[in-house]
């Protein structure tokens, strides 16, 4: 069975590694490249790339940003924001990626997650969603989809529309909960278990981590991979320290004795 | 002089994350579009992503279908990653039955849906992977030499060989409890289902190891 997947999240604006809260207000933390080789270094599964504003100026920058990390970091890259078409995944694809993530272009036109699983495989489709509760104090209300970094909503419900995207082909599902999303204070447990639940392919919970105790639930929920940003950005901690808690929680992650 | 890797360029799959992995393992990597690169070269990586008739339409188009099995008759080392092993293959059943290179008696099957308890399995495996010896003579002279039994590598794929002789058998990984076949050997011709230019230190060490093979080819 494969590791636990754990995966650094790098929020890009511009040149910068930034860090927003709730999709909102942006902090610039630095070169993402430096924090990207500092993580690959310390054993990070992956990394995962997001250009923050690119959806509302419709493009993606991360380009530059891509090529730079294809000479020092050696392990998968998925990256998204602003990516509309087969050409935009194509040009990521060139730059270095090896997965895209779409959201807002999906709910808009469901369609193109067809024609981007069959230009590049499934593998490469990661349907990327921005689940909001619909009251939060009505567990019962479900989750609402949400694009533009949480912005404006799509009307359509999570589960429906995660079971949509992998009958177009989805390949995974990097689900981030808006209502979590920076706070550093725990995820949204109940709609990891929910998504993981609805679909048959690896779901990425990400979004509030605070601990990897937030971590193992969301693994015991059924996630097979877990994105944190703010708290390695921060230095709350690294990824060795990351992955032995979890290892001694019982979770198979991967072992690294490298540099 | 530094060894001259060709890496075949069909379209499909992550070249440069391909070179500049096999640059960082002391390699001149150069990209092949045409028939005539890869006749003239000394070690070749056929990279690839996407469906294995996709992946064999496009080869074909491109009329590199013939100078591959011919340099690969000719003892050049040839490296196949993730579709470009498994299109290593006789057959293929992705997207209908699609003939692959034939360079390695099998075929190429979908992943099982349910892991050996009957518990629904999630496909496409997605992840890190500890690879195993499938025969009885590890991974002795092959470009796993350096990998220690146990070490993790990254996979993704909703399709795995099923090589006809065991003996072409390299490695395999365990997905749902059942064996899965990760890694190809047969002379010169190697064949990788996980990807090594994205495996950290342990891939980096695999490509090291065909980088030597490129330096000293045994050519027929």
């Amino acid at each position: 069975m494969s590791r636990v997947r754990l995966i650094a999240r790098l929020d890009v604006k511009d040149e910068n590694l930034v860090k927003g809260i709730q999709y909102e207000g942006l902090r610039k933390l630095g070169d993402p490249h430096a924090f990207a080789v500092r993580y690959y270094r310390q054993g990070v599964d992956e990394l995962l790339y997001l250009d923050t504003v690119a959806s509302l100026y419709e493009r993606n920058n991360l380009g530059d940003i891509l090529r730079q990390a294809t000479a020092d970091v050696f392990i998968p890259i998925t990256a998204g924001g602003g990516l509309r078409s087969v050409e935009d995944v194509a040009a990521i694809l060139r730059a270095g990626a090896d997965k895209a993530a779409i959201n807002t272009a999906a709910l808009r036109r469901p369609e193109l997650i067809e024609e981007i699983a069959r230009a590049f495989g499934s593998q490469c489709m990661v349907l990327s969603v921005q689940a909001k509760r619909r009251n939060p104090a009505d567990p019962a209300a479900g989750w609402e989809a949400y694009y533009d970094n949480g912005r404006e909503h799509s009307g359509r419900d999570v589960l429906e529309w995660v079971k949509e995207g992998v009958a177009r082909g989805a390949g995974e599902i990097l689900l981030t909960s808006v209502d979590k999303e920076g706070f550093r204070k725990g995820m949204d447990q109940e709609l990891i278990a929910a998504v993981s639940a609805a679909v048959p392919v690896p779901v990425i919970a990400a979004g509030g981590a605070s601990s990897a105790e937030d971590l193992f639930q969301a693994v015991k929920g059924g996630a097979q991979a877990v994105a944190v940003g703010s708290i390695l950005h921060y230095d709350n901690t690294d990824i060795p320290t990351l992955k032995n808690q979890l290892a001694q929680k019982g979770v198979e992650v991967r072992v690294c004795g490298q540099s | 002089m530094r060894p001259v890797v060709t890496i075949i360029d069909y379209g499909r799959g992550n070249l440069l994350s391909v070179r500049r992995a096999l640059e960082s393992c002391g390699a001149e990597a150069v990209f092949a579009a045409g028939p005539d690169s890869i006749r003239k070269a000394a070690a070749l990586v056929l990279p690839g992503v996407g469906s294995f008739a996709d992946g064999m339409a496009r080869l074909r188009a491109d009329g590199l279908e013939q100078p591959i099995r011919e340099r690969a008759a000719a003892g050049v080392p040839l490296l196949g990653i993730c579709l470009g092993m498994q299109m290593l293959f006789d057959t293929g059943y992705e997207d209908g039955e699609t003939p692959g290179l034939g360079l390695i008696p099998g075929t190429v099957e979908p992943l099982p849906r349910q892991d050996v308890d009957g518990k629904p399995l999630r496909v496409p495996h997605v992840g890190w992977s500890g690879l195993v010896p499938a025969g009885p003579n590890g991974f002795a002279n092959s470009v796993l030499a350096d990998v220690q039994p146990g070490e993790e590598v990254y996979f993704v794929h909703g399709f795995a060989a099923v090589p006809a002789c065991e003996t072409d058998r390299l490695a395999d990984t365990l997905y749902g409890g059942r064996r899965v076949c990760a890694a190809v050997c047969r002379g010169n011709v190697t064949g990788v289902q996980f990807h090594p230019e994205k495996s950290a230190e342990t891939g980096l060490g695999i490509l090291r190891a065909f980088v030597r093979q490129a330096e000293a080819p045994v050519l027929k």
